[in-house]
């Protein structure tokens, strides 16, 4: 069973969404099954019994008490569903004191996170459980979302303007996070995780850098993490490794080739090269794709830049 | 084509109609430009300093002329709507005339005042407040010019003999457009022209 | 009281069909020829918008990329809703049946302004024609538009932006046009509340038509004049907002769905009560809360925008209007159950269909409380909940209120029976293929899949495939409805004038009725829902 509808999944926060949820299929079923039903009895009672002759219908126009509850009534019902729904949204937008600032900037297609101390990240957020954390979202080039659907929670991420959204995750896991407003042709890949760890393991990764760290994995071959490097920075929603092609270029074969580029010319894809282009991806376009991906000049640091290359190069 | 002319049988029905339709009309142009009008405050409040620094770059003589100039011209409308309702077609047509003429200057004014603009290196592009000098003007421009077409169709209605003193209809409906103009352009110019 | 009032020749002649020739279509200053043709187009860009709606499903069978590139899924769904919207749903009620019937409703010969009307019918080719010429290099930025994609974007918004602009200068004509008639072209007798209710409808519809539509004219004048001339009120680089371009564009966009949903209850209105053979119940209540609907849904737009980042204020004010809006529309709803009470029912094929309307606008309507409250609304905002709710509306809604009106007004405007039984067989499968299609939907989007995905998470395929098998089924049932037509059209039995034997005065004409509509405008001395026996 899918745990996003678990109740409450991920906060008490979504329980409170969800509470909301379930009264309002509560009162929509009674009143669903009350106009449904009498629709549907009305219409088998009350229908022609003898072909060609119609029952005697009585020429009744109207009945003001009746008419006057059922505008009472529906009014009565629409504001307490306002009021709670009203509510429970405030007590969401008033972030609990001492929360984590994280830094959430969409570019198409990816998600830059930069945290307090400095540390950035690609498509990832990891959280302490138990601690509210505020986001701070913006946007670089369009309009883009943030939607946690465990938490119930998505806010606009918009240009030249700076949005809020803030959540306390009290279980750990990891939780989708989905692109939301459409942002052109990786919309539907530009996904993220929120990976929400024990406090202790989370203390431990901001003093290593990582559980993937740990053990001994500081000598990991170079080529392994970039894998690892290019399956979290996005790059695999433009580019597949094999078969049909997305908005870039395939991986496999890629390096040692020789690249058509835009504009006639052609160069060989060398370490230099697909360094390049993931610095500096307008610089050299290929022939015959459209220049839209992303720089991660900002966000990859020069290592990972390192690391990536030398796992393109291992995909003969 | 058949038994349809188009026309009403009853004068009555048709003047209540036509009547009816050019004040609907008139609230579709309203809504048009209080959209824009909308846009104007929505960026005047946002941005106060630069519409004061800004609407000092327009020409405020040139603008009061103008508005003497629309304002003469709907008032030439009055004389000949009142001409045509005492059956005194040329006396109509001569008044339309001018109204036509005035427009054209304002046009002109206009004209002027766009191409000091750009060679001043302004454009529409250039800062919001004058993306909204441009929008709101420009759209009311071509209103204006619209509205010639009008006059200048309901003046060939009229040499054709179609007016009287019993029927002046689309005189008198183009009239409270071309007033529908004016009256957009006397809240344009204190909005872009004066308000510091 | 049961009596018709003196009938029209029940001649099966042409009758305003008479005449041909291209020239008497092109040229044709007839309402009911006028109507006619947009019927025909906007039914084309049904099916049009249908195609492409199938070659979504299609696509939807498979979370990732299977037949159709992401990039191609994306337009695929532009098109289809700017189809859909622009050229089907606001059209098709109001400048269809709405031309062909608000006349005869009325008494009257005509639209106030003839000429007028058919020049709006040109406009809206020229739209339309400019719409298609975009097509070109086709847009994916929704049929919203939303800046800055769209204003950045390589396609043919500017195109686009035009067609869009010509598309609404000509619902304003024609709403302008029927407010008018209304007004002042009533025969002798017809007094306000004499007026059948689809009148009151169609008056409610274009007094929005008139109010909300000149402001998406500005809308997409603006988002041409950004790509044309750089102005920069939607580009936060120049000062601009983003967020702007949804207010201008919700302000239309919002009071539409009014523009869509209120003719078709109009239609409901009309059809119930003859098959019930019972007046109306609450007459009055249905005609003021078209009206308070239509005035209402200019206070809510900002429902469409909770999360884009507008003060809490302002979402608390627009979640509590929205909320009053829909009471009027639930009392529709109440009043067309009482009428069935104690009645006299049939199930014949615009029986059936105002009879879906009901049951399926009760869905959507019942889901859009949780859109309305804000917390749910953040929750469920972009997702494919709402894709779900706006369908079971739309679709469930108005057009099966359209399907209704076909089925009630084909003899008359053809002069034709269309066959029995082909219709309730095209409605059973329209009916389980739209509930199948659409009712996953809402499973779907509150277990969290955003909407407009080309590629989708592989927890989402069941719901996606079931979806697809509906919309297989729909398919099917439009297209037998559709062939129904064409084969009633040629083959269909003669109709009588009045094979419903409905009070309204359209029936008074002959079937199909002639160019002038009555040979003498009719004094009206009672209102149109005088069926079933009065106490005595």
């Amino acid at each position: 069973m899918d745990n996003v509808l678990a109740f409450g999944a991920a906060s008490s926060q979504a329980g409170r969404v969800d509470a909301l949820f379930v009264m309002i299929a509560v009162i929509g079923g009674f009143f669903f099954f009350l106009t449904q039903g009498l629709l549907i009895y009305f219409a088998v009672k009350y229908r022609r019994r003898v072909p060609g002759r119609d029952n005697d219908t009585p020429a009744i126009t109207g009945n003001p008490v009746l008419e006057f509850l059922w505008i009472l009534i529906p009014s009565l019902v629409v504001v307490v569903i306002f009021y709670y729904g009203w509510r429970v949204y405030t007590d969401q937008r008033i972030p609990a004191a001492g929360a984590t600032e994280v830094y959430v900037n969409a570019r198409s297609w990816m998600y830059e996170i930069r945290y307090p101390d400095g540390r950035t990240a690609i498509n990832e957020i990891r959280v302490p459980a138990g601690k509210p954390v505020k986001f701070i979202l913006s946007a670089s080039d369009v309009l883009h979302g943030f939607y946690l659907p465990d938490f119930r929670v998505k806010m606009d991420m918009i240009p030249g303007r700076v949005t809020t959204l803030w959540v306390q995750p009290e279980r750990p896991g990891s939780y989708q996070i989905f692109c939301t407003v459409y942002c052109g042709t990786g919309h539907s890949n530009m996904l993220a995780q929120l990976i929400v760890m024990p406090e202790r393991e989370y203390a431990e990764w901001v003093e290593h850098g990582g559980p993937e760290r740990r053990e001994g994995e500081e000598r990991e071959p170079l080529a392994v993490r970039g894998e690892r490097i290019v399956k979290n920075a996005g790059c695999l929603n433009c580019h597949a490794v094999d078969g049909k092609e997305k908005i870039g270029p395939n991986f496999r074969g890629l390096f040692g080739s020789k690249v058509p580029l835009e504009g006639g010319k052609s160069v060989a894809a060398d370490e230099e090269y697909l360094r390049e282009s993931i610095v500096d991806p307008g610089a050299k376009v290929v022939k015959g794709y459209p220049n839209v991906m992303p720089t991660y000049k900002a966000s990859m640091p020069p290592d990972d830049v390192r690391a990536a290359v030398e796992y393109l190069k291992t995909l003969k | 084509m058949s038994g349809h002319s188009g026309e009403h049988a009853d004068p009555a029905v048709a003047f209540e109609s036509a009547k009816l339709g050019v004040w609907t009309f008139l609230a579709t142009e309203v809504l048009l430009f209080g959209a824009l009008f909308t846009a104007y405050t929505v960026f005047r409040m946002k941005y106060p300093e630069l519409f004061r620094a800004e609407h000092a770059k327009l020409d405020r003589v040139l603008g009061a002329v103008n508005t003497v100039v629309l304002i003469t011209s709907s008032l030439m409308v009055v004389f000949g709507v009142d001409a045509i309702k005492r059956g005194k077609a040329r006396l109509f047509e001569a008044c339309f005339g001018a109204t036509i003429l005035l427009a054209a200057v304002f046009l002109c004014i206009k004209y002027l005042e766009y191409t000091a603009k750009f060679h001043h290196g302004i454009y529409p592009r250039t800062n919001l407040f004058f993306s909204i000098y441009f929008m709101l003007t420009g759209l009311h421009g071509i209103h204006v010019l619209l509205g010639m077409g009008l006059l200048s169709y309901v003046i060939i209605l009229s040499r054709r003999g179609r007016f009287s003193a019993s029927y002046y209809t689309p005189a008198e409906m183009s009239g409270l457009y071309w007033h529908f103009v004016d009256l957009v352009w006397i809240y344009l110019f204190p909005l872009l022209y004066l308000i510091g | 009281m049961e009596g018709v009032g003196r009938m029209e020749a029940e001649g099966n002649g042409r009758g305003y069909l008479a005449e041909r020739g291209w020239r008497s279509w092109a040229f044709t200053l007839d309402h009911k020829r006028i109507g006619a043709m947009y019927l025909w187009t906007t039914i084309f860009f049904f099916l049009a918008g249908g195609l492409f709606a199938m070659l979504l499903r299609l696509e939807l069978l498979s979370p990732q990329a299977r037949y159709f590139s992401n990039h191609a899924y994306n337009v695929f769904f532009t098109l289809h809703g700017a189809m859909m919207i622009f050229l089907f749903i606001i059209p098709a009620i109001p400048s269809g049946l709405g031309n062909f019937f608000i006349p005869l409703h009325i008494g009257a010969r005509d639209v106030a302004f003839p000429r007028l009307n058919l020049a709006s019918y040109w406009v809206f080719a020229a739209g339309f024609l400019v719409i298609i010429g975009s097509l070109v290099a086709p847009m994916d930025t929704g049929w919203t538009f939303y800046t800055p994609y769209s204003a950045k974007s390589a396609a043919a918004v500017t195109t686009l932006s035009l067609g869009i602009f010509l598309i609404g200068m000509s619902s304003i004509l024609t709403g302008l046009n029927f407010i008018v008639t209304i007004h002042k072209l009533r025969a002798p007798g017809m007094t306000w509340h004499r007026l059948p209710l689809f009148i009151w409808g169609m008056y409610s519809t274009s007094i929005i038509q008139v109010i909300a539509t000149p402001v998406v004219g500005v809308t997409f004048l603006l988002l041409a004049a950004e790509r044309i001339l750089g102005v920069g009120f939607f580009d936060p680089a120049k000062g601009g907002d983003p967020v702007l371009f949804q207010h201008f564009f919700w302000f239309y966009s919002h009071p539409v769905v009014y523009v869509m949903i209120l003719p078709a209850m109009g239609i409901v209105s009309e059809v119930i009560p003859v098959f019930s053979r019972k007046p109306i119940f609450g007459y009055k209540a249905i005609a003021y809360s078209s009206v308070a609907i239509a005035l209402g849904g200019f206070l809510v737009w900002g429902h469409h925008m909770f999360t884009s980042g507008m003060s809490p204020l302002a979402n608390t004010i627009f979640s509590l209007m929205t909320f009053f809006v829909a009471v009027p529309t639930a009392v529709k709803v109440f009043n067309w159950t009482a009428t069935l009470y104690r009645g006299s029912i049939t199930f014949e094929a615009p029986m059936l269909y105002a009879l879906t309307f009901i049951f399926l606008f009760i869905v959507g309507g019942l889901t859009g409380p949780f859109l309305g409250a804000l917390a749910t609304n953040v929750q469920l905002h972009d997702t494919y909940f709402v894709v779900a709710h706006f369908h079971y509306t739309m679709m469930g809604g108005t057009v099966m209120g359209f399907f209704a009106g076909l089925h009630y007004w084909f003899p008359k405007m053809t002069g034709k029976m269309l066959n029995e039984k082909v219709a309730r067989a095209a409605w059973a499968l329209i009916f389980v293929g739209f509930n199948v299609t659409f009712f996953t939907m809402f499973i779907v989007g509150v277990r969290g899949m955003p909407r407009r995905y080309a590629e989708y998470l592989p927890k989402f395929q069941v719901e996606n495939v079931i979806s697809t098998i509906g919309s297989a089924v729909l398919a099917a049932g439009i297209l037998v409805m559709c062939w129904n037509f064409l084969h009633g059209l040629r083959k269909g039995a003669p109709a009588p004038a009045n094979p419903w034997r409905a009070l309204s005065l359209e029936w008074r004409a002959a079937s199909p009725p002639e160019t002038e509509n009555f040979h003498e405008i009719p004094h009206v001395t009672d209102w149109p829902y005088g069926y079933g026996t009065p106490k005595a």
